[in-house]
């Protein structure tokens, strides 16, 4: 890339609650239109906000996290301006005073750590949703109140992937601390993003390009990668003056942006402070409180796993992306599961047999109790790894305890005198294949391998199995 | 006399007693509604289905009201007295009216006011003018002036009001009886249609003091929907004004009180600040010591400009949601901006949108630090110039307004030349809002043969020692009770 560029995010992100942030409609997510409205979320005459002070300790526990401060009070102010989705005519949210300011996380990205500079992050309302059709719109209430937590950076990201990378951590962080589900599927997480090119050199920021709304990571990632690329390339030719202080919109089918507002019609929003809600002072003992309700965060985790249990940092990454992965893994190690054999469990069977289905982890039957059941069978050699992958999947399928499938029956032949035994009587009959093996065709050995385990209806350890058959047809050679 | 022009107790005690029912007294007040509408025009909606209530225990249960039409009313027609909202029934019923109801008091009308309670002259109403039952080429004042109006005519003891400036307490001047707003928060505001949040307060209208007592300790109380409420279970009004006179030292302030201070004083003002001192020495008379205080005149009339400013930029918000959208009639247009444009186009009176503009001025980013946040800044010094006072005295008593009732013709919010003097003393009652301080008018006599009033108002959370007060000033003066005579 021939410029430098500077990215800066603001990322909505949706708060889990029982109820909406002023309103004791239900906040939840629904197919049906209008399911979940109380008056206030219509703004119906008389109608006067409540805060959620849940969404509130939430808010705050997102700002201990990022390492904001936070405010002596907790008060809100209205954003004035008129919008079909809008049913107030104003948003709740937090201008003056934000519930944190001035944070900074690091995240990782390639293989480097960076540094994020947090601007503010705040509580505020999310609007009604709009359905557009041929001649008609309709609005939908549900989200109409939603808790919404809006984190602004500092532009300190040089690229879509640190961005990228940096929602990651983000929405990971929102799962770890329980906040959110960070779903961008049910439209939970929603960014907009700030552009601008400049020279490796300059000393001053270019011309900051807004874009709205942008609703997936991918959208995310290619929205930059094209205003980069449209910027630079005006930049190029000399237009550079072309490049105006606007806001754009990322349009999914173009794959392009394009203009929606230039600075000169930047809407006024009035600010003021919301009158209904009184200001609440937040205590240090509420704070302490909070903060000991955080877990150990996404990266805290991952250098845990590296460094304590030799994790590769590939296997711990995967690991962390999902805070369920994360629960899975820490209550295998807590029933003193071998820290790799319970990574390779999760990482490759669990979370390819999840990601088949779409499967939550949360829901999966084979809970790390029963994998245990598995795994320790493997341990006191009561069955073979082929054997285990296959309790595994019909564990699952038929959903029933793994012991179920651990029985003398089909446990593992170790027993070395009687392989033995097996393994003589096979290659007694087998003088015709013994006799080719030595004539060079050395991938018999499988054919041998093959004829114990038919013998054992394949209970026989294939290790100890593979073996005797070696020193066998050594022994043969050598006649 | 008929029973609707008595006190609470005393038709509580008919109806105990048997000399009167539950059901003669609604339609004895529904039939005084008609008669009234025709003359004053003070009505929105007269709920002619309404049912009579069990006589309880509860002073007010059987007992017909009214109720501003800016309260929610559940399946009632609820317009504001605006043409926005000209076919609106809400389905939720406002907490404070939900608790008059559930004490067993029936509501009988829903009463015409200015458009959302912005005016002080009851010639906003999408119903028309609001006319002073005393004097019908006068005005009531606003913006409770059908409630005002109704109180006044006997059509039942009590009416609720709002009062964002003066809204309960002038008109209660205007028609001669008493107008009461408790502590910012008391009541819930939970279905009142905001005007502006922060100056909002519910309360009531009625023919003496005891009567407001009653009323409001039902209508008080924390509200779990209305987070500015607050718990006043240890606050019982009624048995407040039984007690024995509590306040012991009064002010008043110089600058609005003394007539030398006006630049060639209309009659009127010489007659009303001429009996507002007569009624101070009744105070004098009854023990109270009564000071006069100095208060800088920069400060005094710097509020109301202090209240157009806070009270439009709160107003241009609440009434954002008044679009034709969800509710109100849908206007027409293209586009959502078109509909929505045309819809409050034609729903609001000149005044109001007047106000918007007024309001969203003072709002805008470059406008913000010298108006907004200036008013801001010196409604804190109003409020903190009556704190200092109220460390002194248990109340402020002053004149309200500059006379009796003005004639219709005068419309206030019609721009004309303004005396600056002459307009604070109109005005002073906004600093009640300011501070949300409890605040009654009681009548003090007639200048001809209209009603004036006088204003008690004592600091947050003393609305015990000022209803005390006012029951015991009352008491020592013939107003107390008293109603028109278009009624009659």
């Amino acid at each position: 890339m021939k410029y430098k560029a500077v990215i800066g995010l603001e990322m909505h992100c949706e708060l889990k609650s029982n109820s909406k942030v002023f309103s004791s409609a239900k906040n939840g997510y629904s197919t049906i239109p209008n399911e979940f409205v109380r008056p206030l979320d219509m703004a119906f005459p008389g109608t006067l906000p409540v805060v959620n002070k849940k969404c509130v300790k939430d808010a705050l526990k997102m700002s201990i996290a990022l390492g904001c401060t936070q405010p002596e009070y907790m008060y809100f102010d209205r954003k004035n301006y008129y919008y079909p989705d809008l049913p107030k005519g104003y948003q709740i949210t937090q201008m003056a005073c934000p519930v944190g300011v001035n944070g900074k996380i690091d995240i990782e990205c390639d293989g480097k750590t960076i540094p994020v500079y947090i601007h503010d992050i705040h509580l505020e309302e999310d609007a009604a949703s709009l359905d557009h059709y041929f001649n008609t719109s309709c609005i939908d209430y549900n989200r109409s109140g939603v808790p919404l937590l809006e984190l602004v950076t500092e532009p300190c990201f040089s690229s879509a992937s640190e961005a990228v990378a940096f929602l990651e951590t983000m929405r990971s962080i929102y799962q770890f601390c329980d906040v959110s589900e960070g779903d961008t599927k049910k439209g939970q997480i929603r960014c907009d993003v700030n552009v601008s090119i400049m020279e490796e050199t300059d000393q001053e920021y270019g011309t900051r390009v807004e874009i709205k709304n942008v609703n997936s990571f991918g959208g995310v990632y290619d929205a930059i990668n094209y205003e980069i690329k449209r910027q630079s390339e005006l930049k190029s030719l000399g237009r550079y003056e072309e490049v105006e202080q606007e806001t754009r919109r990322w349009d999914e089918e173009s794959q392009t942006t394009i203009h929606m507002r230039s600075k000169v019609d930047a809407i006024d929003y009035k600010y003021f402070v919301e009158p209904n809600i009184p200001k609440y002072k937040i205590t240090k003992e509420w704070l302490e409180e909070i903060k000991k309700e955080i877990p150990e965060l996404p990266l805290e985790c991952k250098h845990k796993y590296m460094e304590k249990y030799g994790l590769s940092d590939y296997d711990a990454s995967v690991i962390i992306k999902d805070k369920s992965y994360v629960d899975y893994y820490e209550k295998c190690l807590s029933l003193n599961m071998d820290a790799k054999q319970a990574s390779n469990w999760l990482t490759t069977q669990i979370l390819g047999k999840i990601n088949h289905e779409e499967l939550s982890l949360n829901d999966f039957f084979l809970t790390p109790e029963r994998l245990k059941q598995i795994t320790d069978a493997i341990e006191n050699k009561l069955i073979s790894s082929k054997q285990a992958k296959e309790i595994f999947m019909k564990s699952c399928e038929e959903k029933k305890e793994p012991k179920e499938y651990i029985t003398s029956e089909n446990a593992q032949m170790n027993d070395e005198s009687k392989l033995n035994e097996i393994i003589a009587s096979i290659m007694e009959r087998s003088a015709v294949q013994i006799e080719q093996y030595k004539n060079g065709k050395t991938n018999l050995f499988d054919y041998f391998v093959g004829q114990v385990m038919k013998e054992t209806k394949g209970k026989a350890n294939p290790v100890v199995t593979k073996e005797i058959i070696t020193q066998y047809l050594n022994e043969e050679i050598k006649k | 006399m008929t029973y609707l022009e008595k006190s609470i107790e005393q038709i509580h005690e008919a109806l105990i007693n048997g000399s009167v029912t539950s059901e003669s007294l609604i339609k004895e007040s529904i039939e005084k509604s008609k008669l009234i509408q025709e003359k004053c025009n003070a009505f929105v909606t007269i709920l002619e289905d309404a049912k009579p209530k069990e006589v309880t225990e509860n002073l007010l249960s059987g007992i017909p009201f009214g109720v501003k039409d800016n309260y929610s009313t559940k399946g009632i027609l609820s317009t504001g007295s605006s043409n926005t909202l000209k076919d609106y029934v809400p389905f939720f019923t406002a907490t404070c009216v939900q608790n008059l109801e559930n004490a067993g008091a029936i509501m009988v009308n829903k009463t015409a006011m200015d458009e959302f309670g912005m005016g002080g002259t009851g010639t906003t109403a999408h119903t028309g003018t609001i006319k002073n039952p005393w004097d019908t080429t006068r005005m009531c004042a606003g913006s409770s002036s059908g409630s005002a109006a109704a109180v006044a005519s006997g059509v039942y003891p009590y009416a609720l009001g709002s009062d964002t400036g003066d809204s309960i307490r002038k008109p209660a001047a205007y028609c001669g009886i008493v107008g009461y707003k408790p502590t910012y928060g008391m009541i819930s505001r939970y279905g009142l249609f905001p005007f502006a949040s922060s100056l909002d307060h519910c309360g009531v209208l009625t023919r003496s003091v005891k009567d407001a007592a009653i009323v409001v300790d039902v209508m008080k109380g924390k509200d779990p929907r209305d987070m500015t409420s607050w718990d006043s279970s240890n606050i019982h009004l009624k048995d407040a004004t039984e007690k024995p006179l509590q306040a012991k030292k009064v002010c008043y302030i110089k600058e609005l009180c003394d007539i030398k201070n006006y630049e060639n004083p209309k009659e009127e003002l010489i007659k009303h600040l001429e009996n507002f001192h007569q009624t101070l020495n009744i105070l004098k008379n009854m023990g109270v010591t009564v000071e006069e205080v100095s208060v800088d005149e920069t400060l005094l009339q710097a509020s109301a400009s202090v209240y157009v400013v806070l009270s439009c930029a709160e107003a241009t918000s609440n009434l954002s949601n008044l679009t034709g959208i969800i509710f109100g009639p849908r206007g027409k247009g293209n586009t959502w901006e078109e509909m929505m444009m045309d819809h409050r186009t034609k729903g609001f009176s000149p005044l109001i949108k007047r106000r918007f503009v007024i309001g969203s001025y003072v709002l805008q980013k470059e406008n913000q630090e010298r108006y907004f946040k200036n008013a801001a800044r010196v409604r804190r010094l109003l409020v903190d110039t009556w704190k200092k006072l109220f460390e002194n005295y248990d109340a402020v008593v002053l004149p309200v307004g500059t006379g009796p009732a003005k004639p219709l013709k005068e419309d206030k919010d019609m721009i004309g030349k303004i005396d600056e003097k002459v307009q604070a003393l109109d005005e002073h009652l906004q600093i009640g809002n300011f501070g949300g301080f409890p605040s009654i008018t009681i009548p003090n006599g007639f200048i001809g043969n209209l009603p004036v009033g006088i204003n008690i108002t004592g600091n947050c959370y003393q609305d015990e020692l000022v209803l005390n007060l006012a029951y015991h000033l009352e008491n020592e003066m013939p107003y107390k009770g008293q109603t028109s005579e278009v009624s009659k």
